[in-house]
């Protein structure tokens, strides 16, 4: 009896201890991001740091998103026509592919592919710099990591996942296209005329904007946190890297569900 | 020579002599009290060795030193004023005349040595491209690596790794310059020069050096003042030759590298025979 009082009591601690725990580290990434927020405006006056990240960041995932777009937009095709013909309104692919990319898929897909590879990369560099005592080194020749290090960064993830889930959309039309038009017959003129006419600029389009801007935020900002706060060994970094990219996908589906919510209701 | 430590209110050293005044320094981690009330006085222009056993505190005295850490209690003055009551402005501008050697040698991956060694001189003035390449390279060639300017970080061996450090943390020309572990995994070879270097360079550009080892030989044999600490407190102080004749049990075990005496080889643990067969 009382070994069994005695063992609730330890679970119960051990719950509450890592409750606490992440209650700390939740209050320490808050922390963290307004430091980086306020470090902006001097990273502004060097926009050269930026445009190095925004390569680094950016241009080296494009190429996945390009590969990505084009088998999704074609897998899309496929379904989708083969659900239209049912009703005999494959004519619809066109508007079927545009707005499942340019609402959900596009912003979605993209920025769980920015935190695989974008993210991962960044949250071990930085955790290599943190095991290798670059950040100190940079504090003790006065320079502010925040400023120098982790503000562009931060950045130019805000930047490149705009243009890069507007990519993927991009090729992944043409990737519908290819399979609807090409490979199953739908009428080429049906296919664009049918999309103009349902996508809407500011209702879908924008959507798909604001989306992608959000989850840009959000996967940087655990990318970087989970790199700056990580435990400076090679198995520390090893755990940040996959906690960065298991972390920033829960994320970016949560947040699709209340952005999509949101938007509608604004929409409607 | 004992140590003397006065009172923890006292208050910090001042003339112009001193340095750093560390007065009532308390520090620790968890639970473990790393520093219980340390006072300790840097002097301008000497070469001063923090030593003791692994473990007792020493780089953590470099990170309060230079506020990457602050204290549980306690006061350190650098230059007559108290570092961690500095606004960040003002400590990134007292940190310009701070230079520090880490013990990886800390180097940025991403750069070459020269641009390692331009980076503070990039950051923080506004030189024109021909006059920092020459500052570079002459930095460079005070530690012996001109010809390596164009190498990558990982292609130096831990030595020329560390001379690089060097040559980066006396770029901005310090004051100060704190050497944390300068010999540890060292090679002889390397061990001589980076000693020599160290002396040299504190000599004859009228700089300070604080260095943390625990390689007794070489460091004693550079400094002009010796401070060995241990469980959280200073056990001795003095200059090499008065560490040398000292009474202190405890000092002579650590200078001498003799296995028994105060400080034990074993963590503490119960008793062998108990652990190997049970109780």
């Amino acid at each position: 009896m009382a070994d069994g009082v005695a063992k609730s009591g330890d679970t119960l601690g051990a719950l509450g201890r890592g409750a606490l725990r992440s209650f700390e580290r939740t209050g320490r990434a808050g922390l963290f991001l307004l430091r980086v927020l306020k470090s902006i405006p001097a990273v502004l006056a060097r926009p050269w740091l930026i445009v190095q990240q925004l390569y680094s960041v950016g241009v080296l995932t494009i190429v996945i998103v390009l590969v990505a777009g084009a088998f999704v937009g074609m897998v899309l095709g496929l379904q989708g026509y083969n659900i239209l013909v049912r009703f005999n309104s494959e004519a619809s692919l066109g508007t079927f592919v545009g707005l499942t990319l340019v609402r959900e898929l596009g912003p979605v897909v993209t920025a769980l592919l920015f935190a695989g590879r974008a993210g991962s990369a960044l949250t071990a560099e930085l955790g290599l710099m943190k095991a290798t005592e670059q950040f100190p080194a940079l504090e003790m020749m006065a320079v502010d990591p925040y400023k120098r290090v982790l503000a562009p960064r931060m950045l130019a993830g805000f930047i490149a996942m705009p243009f890069l889930a507007g990519i993927f959309s991009a090729v992944g039309i043409m990737g519908g296209y290819v399979i609807g038009v090409d490979l199953l017959g739908v009428d080429a003129g049906t296919f664009w005329s049918q999309m103009q006419k349902a996508v809407d600029f500011h209702e879908d389009m924008m959507t798909g904007f604001w989306k992608s801007l959000a989850f840009g935020f959000a996967a940087t900002w655990i990318a970087l946190f989970e790199g700056y706060d990580s435990v400076p060994t090679s198995e520390g970094v090893g755990r940040a890297t996959t906690q960065s990219v298991v972390h920033s996908s829960l994320a970016v589906l949560g947040l699709n569900f209340i952005l999509t919510a949101f938007l509608l209701e604004t929409n409607a | 020579m004992n140590a003397d430590q006065s009172s923890p209110s006292a208050p910090p050293a001042t003339g112009p002599d001193v340095l750093i005044s560390i007065r009532g320094l308390h520090f620790r981690r968890g639970d473990r009290v790393i520093f219980d009330g340390v006072d300790m006085d840097i002097r301008r222009g000497a070469v001063t060795a923090i030593m003791g056993p692994s473990g007792t505190g020493k780089t953590t005295l470099l990170k309060l030193i230079s506020a990457q850490l602050p204290p549980d209690a306690g006061t350190i003055h650098v230059e007559g004023r108290n570092i961690h009551g500095l606004s960040d402005d003002e400590l990134f501008e007292q940190r310009k005349r701070m230079g520090m050697l880490f013990q990886s040698g800390a180097l940025l991956t991403d750069l070459s040595v020269f641009e390692n060694v331009a980076y503070p001189l990039r950051e923080h003035t506004k030189l024109p491209e021909s006059m920092i390449r020459q500052l570079v390279l002459t930095k460079l060639h005070a530690v012996g690596l001109r010809g390596a300017a164009g190498l990558m970080p990982a292609e130096l061996s831990g030595g020329m790794a560390r001379r690089v450090a060097l040559a980066r943390a006396i770029a901005l020309d310090p004051i100060l310059i704190m050497y944390d572990e300068p010999f540890s995994g060292q090679d002889p070879i390397s061990v001589g020069v980076l000693a020599k270097l160290i002396k040299s360079m504190n000599d004859n550009l009228g700089l300070s050096s604080i260095i943390v080892s625990h390689d007794v030989a070489e460091t004693s044999a550079i400094s002009d003042y010796v401070y060995v600490i241990a469980e959280g407190r200073i056990m001795d102080h003095g200059t090499s030759s008065q560490l040398g004749a000292t009474r202190s049990e405890w000092t002579r075990q650590f200078l001498d590298g003799l296995p028994d005496g105060p400080v034990h080889f074993h963590y503490p643990a119960r008793e062998y025979a108990a652990d190997l067969f049970g109780d």
